[in-house]
């Protein structure tokens, strides 16, 4: 079997590479994107530990069920809003958004 | 087949409100006057706030996913009352700044229905899901502001933050989840105490809870998580900001209370990781309002800078500390509340913020106004015998009690530091001449001076006439053993 720690290294891996997305991109989808590949880096890490820990449980399970209903709720949220901030200022580059300051 | 044991009555304050937010949306249909769902929408809150009071405290519901106890009943109540307050604040502003009224008032009862649920939660698994569905609703309303381009700035800006704050909120959770095997506080607090070497990844511990503080820090705008706080409050239109500045941070911190007691908070390296975070806070918070000629930007930071000496009474890691801090939020809903409802009566139609000079001899214009505003800086100052004064000085002796005299020298010293800027407000108020452009603000209707009369009230009261609350609160924190 696969040990335990295998699961959990790609987990961190694709959450910091979620993170990198997340802060270097200048394109707010672009962020999104890397915020959903958080998300599922946890989703993974949920998974694991449910497989090797407590399996007689559903826990881990459930919960990532719960992380991907909540993520897509997130992201119709987040492209409304894009949508409403595009069509005020024709842009949703995030670097643009300064207007508040101090 | 047999059914789990659910107990209903648990959630009846979030039934009355999902159902009065459902019900608003159809009536905004065929309902003309707007201002009828602003009153159908207090009267829910008024109602869910009925409910608490029905059932008995410490009965877990939903096989121990929830747990109404005295902590989840006080802080619902508290929460409760700020949105009932910001309803009332609501119904004659709304028009100023939005067509869609009905969306308005549904959007906060349901931030209104994940904040209680987030009081309640007593599972990691409701605690993400009620902390999902206050930030989901309060991105769309801190965005509602048509008119000003800011507004929705601020709604993006939260929400990008806001998203990735849950993804370090999660990550922290399915490391806990991990190290103890479940995600149920009260099993976790079960499995901790006799086994802490034998959990099986129990290093995972400390860095799973580390980024759990992570995303409730952001939630409650801890420094150096803080960065969404003024432009968000800044850009939010101010009935909205009046809300999420009391209610998310009371809801937040009633969960953080619970999962510290849970986690077994004596001996622990997160007790100093919050003592730190309360100074960075603190200071950084109150230095930062300092030079802040928006008022609403000033606030903001002031709250962060509250949020500090909140988290002052928990890193004391005590009872004192946990009962100085439910308290202040207590306290904090009112002041702060009415600060912002003063803002909203004081702020032109077209306008979404207030500047210091538009203060400048306000007590010559609207002298009841004036004095309310200044009463209510007082009280974030901390000057007695306010509840203001009274929060620090419980959450202060709590540091006190666990041995951080340091901790409180540095929350005493900030409060100084603090007043400054509080007292300028006042200053400005009474002394100054009003400038020659000061044009006048409309003529504030009975629902804003009610909910500014009310806060007012509930101020000089929670200083002057504590036994009620603090009976509450004494018994709150007792039934949570704190270790």
């Amino acid at each position: 079997m696969v040990p335990l720690w295998y699961y959990l290294v790609l987990a961190a891996a694709l959450f910091c590479i979620g993170a990198f997305g997340a802060l270097a991109r200048k394109n707010a989808v672009g962020v999104l994107m890397g915020v959903e590949l958080m998300l599922n880096a946890v989703n993974i890490n949920l998974v694991a530990f449910w497989r090797y820990t407590t399996a007689a449980q559903l826990t881990g399970q459930l919960f990532a069920v719960f992380v991907i209903t909540v993520a897509a709720a997130e992201a119709a949220v987040g492209l409304a809003l894009f949508i409403a901030i595009y069509r005020q200022r024709n842009t949703v580059n995030v670097e643009e958004f300064d207007t508040m300051k101090g | 087949m047999t059914f789990p044991t659910l107990n209903l009555p648990v959630i009846s304050p979030q039934i009355v409100l999902v159902v009065a937010a459902l019900v608003i949306l159809i009536a905004d249909l065929v309902i003309v006057q707007k201002r009828i769902l602003g009153w159908i929408s207090l009267v829910a809150a008024l109602g869910a706030l009925a409910t608490v009071f029905t059932y008995r405290p410490a009965s877990p519901a939903f096989q121990n996913m929830a747990l109404a106890d005295g902590l989840g009943l006080f802080t619902t109540a508290a929460v409760l009352i700020a949105a009932a307050l910001a309803l009332l604040l609501s119904v004659e502003r709304v028009a100023d700044f939005t067509r869609h009224a009905g969306a308005y008032y549904a959007l906060i009862l349901l931030a209104t229905a994940g904040m209680t649920a987030l009081t309640i939660a007593s599972d990691f698994m409701t605690i993400f899901v009620a902390i999902e569905i206050l930030s989901l609703a309060l991105y769309v309303l801190s965005g509602f502001n048509r008119r000003d381009a800011r507004s929705s700035e601020a709604a993006l800006k939260y929400f990008l933050l806001g998203a990735f704050a849950s993804g370090f909120l999660l990550y922290g959770i399915a490391l806990i989840y991990g190290a103890t095997g479940t995600t149920n506080l009260a099993a976790i607090a079960q499995g901790i105490a006799p086994l802490s070497v034998s959990l099986p990844f129990a290093p995972l511990l400390p860095l799973g809870v580390g980024l759990l503080l992570v995303g409730l820090g952001f939630k409650v705008a801890l420094v150096p998580f803080h960065m969404w706080t003024p432009d968000v409050y800044q850009g939010a239109p101010t009935p909205v900001t009046a809300f999420m500045s009391v209610g998310t941070k009371t809801a937040s911190f009633a969960a953080l209370i619970r999962v510290l007691a849970a986690l077994g908070s004596h001996d622990r390296p997160w007790l100093l990781a919050l003592a730190g975070l309360a100074v960075l806070t603190m200071t950084l918070g109150n230095l930062a309002a300092l030079r802040q000629t928006s008022l609403k930007r000033m606030l903001a930071y002031s709250s962060i800078a509250h949020a500090g000496y909140i988290v002052t009474g928990l890193a004391a890691g005590n009872p004192r500390g946990a009962e100085g801090a439910l308290y202040y939020l207590l306290a904090y809903t009112f002041m702060n509340l009415g600060a912002f409802a003063v803002l909203l009566a004081v702020q032109r139609r077209e306008e979404n913020d207030v500047s210091v000079e538009r203060l400048h001899g306000l007590a010559a214009r609207q002298p009841v106004l004036a004095v309310l505003m200044a009463l209510f800086m007082f009280s974030l100052a901390g000057i007695p015998p306010l509840a203001g004064f009274f929060a620090k000085l419980y959450v202060f002796s709590g540091a006190v009690e666990a041995g951080l005299a340091w901790l409180a020298i540095v929350g005493v010293i900030n409060s100084a530091i603090g007043a400054y800027y509080y007292l300028r407000v006042t200053v400005a108020m009474f002394m100054s001449e009003p400038a020659a452009d000061a044009a006048e603000a409309p003529k504030p209707g009975w629902p804003v001076m009610a909910t500014i009369a009310i806060a007012a009230l509930a101020t000089l009261l929670l200083g002057i006439w504590q036994f009620p609350w603090m009976q509450s609160i004494i018994q709150a924190v007792s039934t949570l053993a704190l270790r």
